[in-house]
């Protein structure tokens, strides 16, 4: 059940405001927020006796299945938990590379893939082309297959000085693929910029550059920056797929241990340390779309 | 008179540190319009949305037929369901035809027959010049022809109250007119309007009563040939020179 939203407590009136300080205010009043904080209180115990009932109701359904305590031996061990750790935790500290350099790539590449598409004018046709094909073509193959073709197929073009390592193609099937999602972002945030400001823009005298690099992308950047933190925690857990390509990170080295061990808990291991990942970027990213929201709204009840 | 439609008493409305509204006391009739005047930040919109539940008063109340809406218990849409509102900058819904516009609320809301509430729609578009413009949509639509548009939209679901915040303030001059006859006309067939506006001469024509709004309280009230004509607040006075001084009385 969705929670009601707080209401704000007054702030003190710290000056007296012009017109002198209010009145106290009338039982009626004091009787309405009265009932607003039982209704509150209500919707929040209501809220978490459901929560509970609903934890509760699934751990008896899942301990008491048949097979729980086999399962809980290979999937659940402390123990195997425990030595698993250390060697995982070597593994995510690739993928955090990856995610570091993976990330700030995606966002130039994807900004630049955007600002080809926003071209105007038929000198620029090929260019414009280009860019729908490229997103056309990586929005489309699924990622797994960008990074077997990447991986495995620079390779074995055996030009001169091309990098053979697993992270660097591994990164660079990843940026292909997610500059694709992103630069469709962006151009939907550079489309949603009213037509009107390009047009104060560039009656100012503004170059077509200018006015995308200091009106347009400015007011685009503020409404995608939400759906950019979302791809941004998909990217998180995507970069575990290169361990396709035999790179020895978190997933990777949980695969090994499980092979070492015949338990699958290094698994949960990796999945939990993903999550632990991807919680704090989720949260950032729903403060970032209510800040928008409360900025963009004047207030009111609606 | 009966019992008034709508009745303010002693609201109060804050926001943060600033008193909006300090215990503003109108009542609007059956078939009265009341005109709400003041100084830009006097409250008259704060006003309006309190009695339209956009706002929750902080203190007082508002009665709608004798109703306190301002009861945290009531339903705050099935009260809304009662009263029109048009605001300053028409608020249409870009993404839907004009006729879509006005027919929303009383097929989805109310549940009537479409094919009824349709012909309703087009004849009262009809009666405010905008029969050919039905099938448009409203970025194509001028700003006086978007806000009888929004008009009609208030008015589509037969509300007990009209609510206009300034909805001609952001007009040209020279379409104003056409917004403020069809007001004329909405009142002369015995609509009960509250409207919040800066037209002191259409004020004068059509108001039964007109209050004046200063300081979070009403400061005046009365036939509009004495708040506008021979106020007797020093302040009516200085507002009413300034809006002189402007050129728009």
């Amino acid at each position: 059940m969705a929670l009601r939203r707080r209401r704000r407590p007054r702030p003190q009136l710290t000056t007296v405001p012009p017109g002198g300080a209010l009145p106290a205010p009338s039982p009626l009043e004091l009787s309405r927020r009265a009932w607003r904080r039982r209704r509150a209180r209500r919707s929040t115990l209501v809220a978490l006796a459901s929560t509970l009932l609903f934890a509760a109701v699934a751990y008896l359904v899942v301990t008491s299945a048949p097979g729980w305590p086999r399962v809980q031996a290979t999937f659940f061990s402390p123990s195997v938990a425990w030595e698993s750790l250390p060697e995982i935790l070597s593994g995510l500290w690739l993928n955090l590379q990856v995610l570091v350099v993976g990330g700030l790539l995606v966002l130039v590449l994807g900004l630049l893939v955007a600002l080809t598409r926003a071209l105007r004018g038929p000198a620029f046709a090929p260019l414009r082309i280009l860019a729908t094909g490229y997103v056309d073509l990586f929005r489309g193959i699924p990622l797994i297959i960008t990074l077997y073709l990447v991986g495995f197929g620079f390779p074995a073009l055996g030009l001169q000085g091309m990098p053979t390592s697993p992270f660097v193609l591994g990164t660079v099937a990843i940026v292909l693929t997610y500059s694709a999602y992103v630069a469709e972002v962006f151009r939907a945030g550079i489309e949603s910029v009213h037509p009107s400001q390009r047009a104060a823009a560039r009656s100012l005298g503004l170059t077509h550059r200018q006015t995308m690099r200091i009106v347009v992308l400015p007011q685009a950047m503020r409404t995608v920056t939400p759906a950019l933190l979302n791809d941004f925690v998909a990217l998180q857990k995507d970069v575990g797929l290169i361990s396709v390509l035999g790179a020895v990170d978190a997933v990777r080295s949980a695969q090994i241990l499980v092979g070492q061990s015949f338990n699958f808990t290094p698994y949960v291991v990796a999945g939990l340390l993903f999550v632990l990942l991807a919680v704090p970027s989720a949260r950032l990213a729903d403060a970032v779309t209510a800040r928008a929201r409360r900025r963009q709204q004047s207030g009111g009840l609606l | 008179m009966s019992a008034p439609v709508l009745d303010v008493r002693g609201v109060v409305k804050t926001f943060g540190d600033t008193v909006v509204l300090r215990g503003v006391d109108l009542s609007v009739g059956e078939h009265q319009v009341v005109a709400l005047i003041g100084g830009s930040g006097s409250g008259k919109s704060t006003l309006l949305r309190c009695a339209s539940l956009l706002e929750t008063v902080d203190d007082g109340q508002v009665l709608l037929d004798g109703e306190d809406v301002t009861d945290p218990r009531v339903d705050a849409d099935a009260v809304r369901r009662r009263l029109g509102v048009v605001f300053q900058a028409y608020n249409l819904f870009p993404h839907m035809t004009v006729l879509d516009n006005v027919t929303l609320a009383p097929t989805v809301v109310h549940g009537r027959p479409k094919a009824e509430v349709q012909e309703e729609a087009r004849a009262m578009l009809a009666r405010m010049g905008l029969a050919d413009k039905a099938g448009e949509y409203p970025d194509r639509l001028s700003g006086g022809q978007q806000q009888r548009v929004a008009i009609a939209r208030a008015l589509g679901v037969r509300p007990r109250v009209l609510l206009l915040d300034e909805i001609t303030s952001a007009l040209d001059p020279e379409l104003v007119g056409e917004v403020l006859a069809v007001v004329r006309e909405v009142a002369a067939q015995g609509m009960t309007i509250l409207m919040a506006t800066h037209e002191m001469g259409f004020a004068r024509q059509v108001a039964d009563t007109v209050a004046f709004l200063d300081g979070g309280v009403v400061l005046e009230s009365g036939p509009p040939e004495q708040v506008l004509g021979d106020p007797v607040e020093e302040r009516t006075r200085r507002f009413l020179a300034r809006v002189i001084d402007a050129g728009r009385l």
